[in-house]
């Protein structure tokens, strides 16, 4: 009776466990995170109030410190710890801004996801669309989800029609800091300009 | 034929000169005129807010009907251009779709307006051009350049828009080189000026949201512009190529 017992309880674990990684594939996340979004968008709530919401889904969903260091590009390592630790700073709360101030223009975003491909333990690449309005074209979105914490999947860069956000947004600060001479003091001063606008 | 020959190779002579200075030691595209570039945008920039904007704005009232239609007859126009590389570029198949899908569309759908052609079958494909059928060749882009009025291009870009007007557009060919009774310069530069002003409005909401989260405008342009275009040349509609950017392998988490 003891053995029965265990067994069903192993079975019902084991059943939790199923469901529970199932639930964390990448295409379920960007499908529950675009969902999400989306209802936020498309609520009464007020612009303000948008951003906030937006905010904490991009902190929740965004491997923010791996962009931070991915859009640094050749200069990442001539970064000392101290200007590593305000870099990532003032990256967060830049990115946190430029992202929600993207988004709360759209009212009707609906995401569809199509399909994901595996590209190794690290990386799955989710192919989705953003159905056309009368007002816009069908857009296709591709997502970059960081899966190394399979538990605790994370976007690193959203492509849109080809063009990668965070590609363009490494050659960006690429470009401001070697017009500086590199000295990436130029590129936080920047950073600083626009958070504080 | 001769002319576009004797263009195409001075100016694939011009790319080999600025070829090795064309590209940085991390694969990017370098931007070898950077000072008169950024120029030339700031002109361009003051040239949309007080132009293209207040002037797509206002074609974004139309009704939308209006506006497809006059997006598809362009669209349509552009085939002149895209069947002539389809072929250079070995692509027989879209060749003669488009082929049939602008004869069509130019006939039964009334100039391009209306789009008959797909509903029986012959789908749209992307555009193609001289700069991109330079790139299936194996040219490199070269230095990154912002023309004045006409925006972001290369080196290789600019060549093969020599080539459009230097014989390898027909609409260019019969209108400003060769009035007829029927079609004469002016609607070619209209014709250009519509589709820039289409593009604009389609993409009012996209440029004001890049122009207000970009801290550098015109680097950000710079790079969607170069991404584009390898994308264009590569067809890599299906696979993206700028995921396969071997920086997200280095990172050290």
């Amino acid at each position: 009776m003891k053995i029965l017992k265990n067994f069903v309880v192993s079975i019902v674990i084991l059943f939790f466990l199923i469901n529970n990684s199932w639930s964390k594939t990448a295409s379920e996340f960007i499908n529950s995170l675009s969902s999400e979004a989306s209802n936020i968008l498309s609520s009464k709530l007020s612009e303000d109030e948008k951003i906030i919401r937006l905010k904490e889904i991009g902190e929740q969903s965004v491997d923010i410190e791996g962009v931070a260091l991915y859009t640094l590009g050749k200069y990442r390592k001539t970064l000392n710890d101290s200007q590593k630790k305000q870099y990532k700073e003032l990256f967060r709360n830049y990115f946190l801004k430029s992202f929600s101030g993207r988004l709360v223009g759209y009212t009707d975003a609906k995401i569809a996801v199509l399909s994901e491909e595996i590209k190794n333990e690290k990386y799955t690449i989710v192919y989705s669309k953003l159905i056309g309005t009368s007002e816009r074209p069908e857009v296709k979105i591709d997502w970059r989800v960081y899966t190394k914490d399979p538990e605790n999947p994370l976007i690193r860069d959203l492509v849109i029609e080809g063009l990668s956000l965070a590609r363009t947004q490494k050659e960006e600060f690429n470009s401001i800091i070697a017009n500086n001479d590199g000295n990436i003091e130029a590129l936080f001063e920047n950073l600083n300009k626009f958070i504080e606008n | 034929m001769k002319r576009i020959l004797t263009t195409l190779l001075t100016l694939m002579l011009i790319q080999s000169l600025v070829a090795q200075k064309a590209t940085s030691d991390d694969g990017d595209a370098k931007d070898c005129f950077e000072s008169l570039n950024r120029a030339t945008f700031a002109f361009n920039m003051g040239l949309d807010k007080a132009i293209f904007k207040p002037v797509s704005k206002g074609y974004r009232m139309l009704p939308s009907q209006i506006r497809t239609g006059t997006s598809n007859a362009l669209n349509n126009l552009s085939n002149l251009i895209t069947v002539p590389n389809n072929i250079l570029q070995g692509d027989f198949r879209s060749a003669a779709n488009n082929s049939v899908r602008f004869i069509i569309n130019t006939t039964i759908g009334i100039v391009g307006i209306f789009d008959p052609a797909n509903s029986i079958g012959f789908e749209k494909s992307d555009k193609e051009d001289f700069g991109q059928t330079l790139g299936v060749m194996g040219v490199g882009e070269g230095c990154y350049l912002v023309l004045p009025v006409l925006g972001p291009s290369t080196v290789r870009d600019t060549v093969g828009s020599l080539v459009s007007i230097s014989g390898g557009d027909a609409w260019y060919n019969i209108t400003v080189k060769n009035d007829t009774n029927y079609v004469n310069e002016s609607d070619y530069y209209f014709s250009k000026g519509l589709s820039g002003v289409d593009f604009r409005a389609k993409n009012l909401e996209a440029f004001d949201a890049m122009e207000k989260s970009s801290i550098d405008l015109y680097a950000t342009v710079r790079s969607l512009y170069l991404q584009d275009r390898k994308k264009k040349i590569n067809n890599s509609n299906d696979k993206t190529e700028a995921m396969e950017d071997g920086d997200w392998d280095t990172l050290e988490n």
